[in-house]
């Protein structure tokens, strides 16, 4: 693989449940904040979950002009404010930076698109005496690759430019492919990540048919607890998280900030069930082992794993057995957290945010904790570390995060600190 | 001005993201105030929905001003 080139990340961005910037984003993490709180984007009065994690204070004009803002889709919205974040951060666009935009992809996932936009035309329809009168802007506001399509519009990044749709694990296949054709040799930059908004009736209701999302309305806060015996279901999250993804020759020939290197990827699938994961969790064995096998490293490597880890019932037991399975002993001498106990599970755009946290966790050398872990259920091995409650110091010189997606879809990301 | 304009300039001032000042009758929607194609299909479902008409396409056509959505929507509304 030596031959093939190398690719770092300069730059990052999310606007979160926990913060609007990623330095807020860091601070909610570290210090062990809940983002989840009642649902005020609509009446949930008669839904079974009535809390959400959503980006609080969100104001569309803060960002965008009267005029363009609206023709986006929230989902879309929280991408082009992530991905100026990450853009900005990495000096793409300063002056006198030269940046060839040909040669400036966007990959971006979304596991829904504007669920908000189909939604809102449908109900106005059916409202109606039957005329159809549906915007001109409902389709491209709906369309996943509209985040895409509008990040690289704006920048006027011409390279490659697609989202990928595979539910939870949307991110983390956006972060794989522009991985790839940075290696390849297709692109010397890509804007990448997630984002999704689905807070709305239809998100929450579907979620909630599925039995798939926690009830604990009598406190929200406590309600994401991966790995705890009393867990009940995912939270829903919104958000967005953008990283620059560079080839490494490039980027030192800029002067670019070099946070980290990305050094590999896995994906695999369960071929089991559309929404069940397989608890005998073979698919996250394999994802986890190509992600290892791509990155050419040992499992007693790495130091730090950001796991799926929903806080469902299923799920997260399941990830842990595979987890041992692959690491062996030195899945005691991890340090493993759920980011989502603390964000709520922002589906397409959870590969986004946890990227940049699994980067900061480098960075800074803390790991974020898993919080509300109080009941240690005794199904998950407990000798492993969960970094329970409180932030853990540690040296993380490489870390490893994991999103699974309905459909059966696993992806894992690893990165490194940078070694000459 | 008659309560149909002021409806019409509010649509127009919205959508647009323009200042009122700009809404002038001989303003035109794609020339002088942005509008883009697509935006003057929405503009015209707006009046349709705010008025209650149909605005058939051929007649959509000619309507290209302020002053012109004015004076249609003023003879059609209901």
């Amino acid at each position: 693989m030596s031959s093939i080139r190398r690719v770092v990340v300069t730059g990052i961005g999310a606007i979160t449940p926990l913060g609007k910037t990623a330095p807020a984003y860091w601070e909610g993490l570290r210090s062990g904040t809940s983002g989840a709180a009642p649902i005020t984007r609509f009446n949930a009065e008669k839904f079974k979950t009535r809390f959400a994690c959503e980006v609080k204070d969100y104001n569309m004009t803060d960002y965008f002009d009267r005029k363009q803002g609206p023709k986006m889709d929230m989902f879309t919205q929280f991408g082009v404010i992530a991905s100026d974040e990450a853009i900005a951060d990495a000096g793409l666009l300063a002056e006198g930076g030269n940046i060839d935009k040909d040669r400036v992809g966007v990959i971006w996932g979304s596991g829904i698109g504007g669920l908000r936009s189909l939604q809102e035309e449908c109900f106005q329809f059916e409202r109606g005496d039957g005329t159809p009168r549906y915007s001109p802007f409902f389709i491209p506001r709906m369309i996943a690759d509209s985040a895409s399509g509008n990040i690289s519009i704006k920048n006027g990044f011409r390279g490659p430019n697609f989202v990928t749709t595979s539910a939870c694990a949307s991110s983390n296949d956006a972060i794989i492919a522009a991985f790839n054709n940075i290696r390849l040799g297709l692109a010397d930059v890509v804007v990448t990540g997630g984002s999704e908004a689905a807070i709305t009736e239809s998100g929450v209701g579907g979620f909630n048919a599925l039995k798939a999302m926690s009830e604990r309305n009598d406190d929200p806060a406590s309600a994401s607890r991966p790995y705890d015996k009393d867990r009940d279901g995912f939270v829903l999250g919104e958000g967005a998280g953008a990283i620059i993804l560079e080839e490494y020759e490039h980027a030192k020939a800029r002067g670019a900030k070099i946070y980290c290197e990305m050094i590999g990827g896995g994906m695999s699938s369960d071929a089991y069930h559309i929404t069940a994961p397989d608890p005998s969790g073979s698919g996250v064995v394999l994802v986890m082992r190509n992600a290892l096998r791509d990155a050419g490293i040992q499992p007693e490597d790495v130091d730090y794993i950001n796991t799926h880890g929903t806080s469902t019932p299923l799920g997260d037991g399941a990830e842990i057995k595979a987890i041992e399975t692959v690491f062996g002993e030195a899945a005691k001498k991890l340090n493993i957290s759920s980011t989502k106990s603390m964000t709520g599970h922002l589906l397409g755009g959870a590969g986004g945010v946890e990227a940049v946290a699994c980067i900061l966790a480098m960075q800074h050398n803390i790991v974020p904790p898993t919080i509300n872990l109080h009941t240690p259920d005794p199904e998950i091995n407990q000798e492993l570390n969960f970094t329970p409650n409180v932030a853990q110091e540690r040296e993380v010189n490489v870390a490893m995060s994991n999103t699974f997606g309905f459909g059966g879809h696993n992806t894992s990301v690893i990165f490194r600190k940078l070694a000459e | 001005m008659s309560e149909i304009a002021e409806k019409v300039k509010a649509i127009i001032i919205d959508k647009l993201g323009v200042e009122a000042s700009e809404v002038t009758p001989e303003a035109s929607f794609t020339n002088d105030l942005g509008a883009d194609s697509l935006d003057t299909v929405e503009l015209i479902m707006e009046f349709e929905k705010e008025f209650n008409v149909s605005i058939p396409d051929d007649q959509a056509e000619n309507i290209g001003t302020v002053g012109q959505a004015i004076s249609y929507l003023e003879e059609h509304a209901k």
